[in-house]
């Protein structure tokens, strides 16, 4: 079902006209209420009156998560304090969490984007819907939750934790979609077999998956343990949280509700824009948004945009799956292997301290990676054969997540560096000898 | 009548074992008797040691993880077959060693087993009044 045909549907010429229109408030309202803003576009030469359709979004300036820290907590809002109903931050690995405030219209279209999202995967209003993201500063839980009820769906407000108690809540309360991250399916999907209950005693059908990349491979066993349909669901706090693009019934990209969110791909070195197709970073502005409005803002997200109608009627454009992270990517064999896919698999198991350090190398012309780990006291085992199985178990889950190999090796408690920075959980000893004639 | 051993995780990296030692001594900590079981990338260090608690204590400041198992020390004479005689009582009862290791010193040899069954294991041991040590006695 389409939620709101008029806007997922319009003509792409309606629609970009819609966007400039859009984009040229938006400029005029961030000029004159975000000093950043005002001072980036004073400094190359730009006024308010130099947009005039959505074309003319390369003009403007770029914004970036330091400029986020750097502003930190409130200085990239645009509405007075009065007008912010709700605070939300991101997790901050290093420096300042990001900050990012909603006015009451900022949170009505988060819940009707994100009514978009579980309409196309085909929930309705006879749907008992779980929220298994967490519930608080993430705004994974609470995006999600007003979007379900704003559909009409009952909502079951699980957050993560106590999963046993969830796997019986998902069985007698017929618990029919669900929404985490795809790893947590994969660990719900387990505690469903250890506990002895077999998917035909589930209702669930539909499972809203996001907020860390995952694969095809994952997609399909997900799929397969759980009897239910998984659709990507992508969205970042500083953009808006969940909601912002999703998969329809296609299972075929994911639907960029771009009458709120104007995408782009850039190339991350040049920061030249790139035509439809092309992979690069995906870069968003904030078309409607009146808290802390964002022009251009830098997702580091590796992805392409699909041009085309897609066969559910929707006009919007497509973001292909998440390659991974432009900072942190590595290749391997081939394969882009991204530290944040190895840390879900650990973040996943409760054997293992939740640091690692990925060691490539390449040894008789073949890319080989090491994960290195720490297991947790409380798992140590004197039993041998116990502790080679829970390596096995470790390599088995990052060989389905990665699609490749890679050799686990058990390390002495804290005798992994604490991360400081994505960088420093990677030693890439490969030399690449490039050929010069 | 059990006494408890020390497991030490390593991994297989110079020096470690000499850490180990190490500190144990410098905390007056004595060894009775120890063995190494190694795989491709890590090892287990099993010790028999004077003090458990105080070894766990000052190996975990150390950073190191360690656990302490349950096992049987026994003594039996230093004579060809007094082992095999033992060995074979608990095979009757179908008690499976996970490992072992021994030294032998004047008239007696002393042998730290770990069986699948420990109470099971002290039991058939004691029906054949077998000499088991205890954690005093060391």
């Amino acid at each position: 079902m389409i939620w709101n045909p008029n806007k997922e549907c319009m003509p792409r010429e309606q629609l970009r006209e819609l966007q400039g229109k859009r984009l040229q408030k938006l400029v005029a309202y961030v000029y004159h209420n975000v000093p950043f803003y005002r001072h980036k576009m004073q400094e190359m030469d730009l006024m308010p009156d130099d947009i005039r359709s959505i074309d003319d979004i390369v003009k403007l300036p770029f914004t970036t998560k330091q400029d986020l820290r750097n502003n930190y907590p409130y200085g990239l809002m645009a509405a007075p304090k009065s007008e912010v109903v709700r605070v939300h931050a991101s997790s901050g690995t290093t420096g300042n969490p990001t900050i990012v405030g909603y006015t009451r219209k900022d949170l009505a279209v988060w819940s009707e984007v994100m009514s978009r999202c579980l309409s196309a995967y085909g929930v309705t209003r006879e749907d008992t819907f779980s929220v298994s993201y967490g519930y608080g500063l993430f705004t994974g839980g609470l995006g999600a939750h007003y979007g379900v009820e704003n559909l009409g769906a009952t909502v079951i407000p699980a957050s993560t934790g106590n999963t046993e108690k969830h796997v019986r809540l998902i069985r007698d309360l017929k618990i029919t979609g669900i929404a985490c991250t795809p790893s947590y399916a994969l660990y719900l999907a387990e505690t469903v077999e250890k506990m002895g209950v077999s998917k035909d005693e589930l209702s669930l059908r539909i499972g809203a998956f996001g907020a860390e990349p995952w694969t095809e491979h994952m997609r399909q066993e997900i799929q397969e343990r759980l009897g239910l349909k998984g659709y990507n669901l992508y969205g970042l706090s500083e953009i808006m949280g969940p909601g912002v693009s999703c998969e329809c019934e296609e299972q075929n990209g994911s639907h960029i509700h771009e009458d709120h969110f104007y995408p782009e791909i850039i190339d991350p070195n040049t920061l030249e824009p790139l035509p439809y197709g092309q992979q690069g970073e995906l870069v968003f502005t904030t078309l409607t948004k009146e808290g802390m409005p964002l022009l251009r803002y830098r997702t580091k997200d590796l992805t392409s945009l699909m041009p085309g109608v897609c066969p559910c009627g929707r006009t919007s454009v497509r973001m292909t799956p998440i390659m991974g992270r432009s900072d942190d990517m590595l290749i391997i064999r081939g394969i882009n292997v991204f530290p944040s896919q190895v840390e879900s698999v650990i973040l996943g198991m409760k054997e293992f301290e939740p640091r690692y350090m990925l060691v490539v190398d390449r040894i008789n012309n073949l890319d080989t990676l090491q994960v290195q780990v720490e297991v947790r006291r409380d798992y140590f085992s004197d039993d041998i054969s116990a502790m080679l199985n829970l390596k096995k178990a470790l390599s088995d889950k990052l060989k389905s997540v990665l699609s490749i190999s890679a050799d686990v090796k058990l390390m002495e408690p804290n005798s992994i560096q604490r991360s400081q920075g994505k960088s420093q959980r990677v030693i890439d000893k490969r030399t690449f000898l490039v050929n010069k004639e | 009548m059990t006494i408890r051993q020390l497991s030490v995780f390593l991994e297989n990296k110079t020096g470690r074992i000499n850490e180990v030692v190490r500190t144990l001594g410098a905390n007056g900590i004595n060894m009775h008797a120890f063995s190494m079981a190694e795989t491709a990338d890590f090892g287990i260090l099993r010790l028999i040691v004077s003090d458990v608690d105080k070894a766990v204590e000052v190996l975990r400041a150390h950073d190191f993880a360690v656990m302490s198992t349950d096992v049987v020390c026994l003594s039996c004479d230093n004579v060809p077959g007094s082992l095999a005689v033992i060995l074979e009582y608990l095979a009757e009862e179908q008690i499976f060693i996970e490992y072992m290791y021994a030294f032998a010193q004047n008239d007696k040899a002393h042998v730290v087993i770990k069986p699948n069954d420990l109470k099971h294991c002290l039991e058939v041991l004691e029906a054949h009044h077998c000499s088991i040590l205890t954690q005093e006695i060391l």
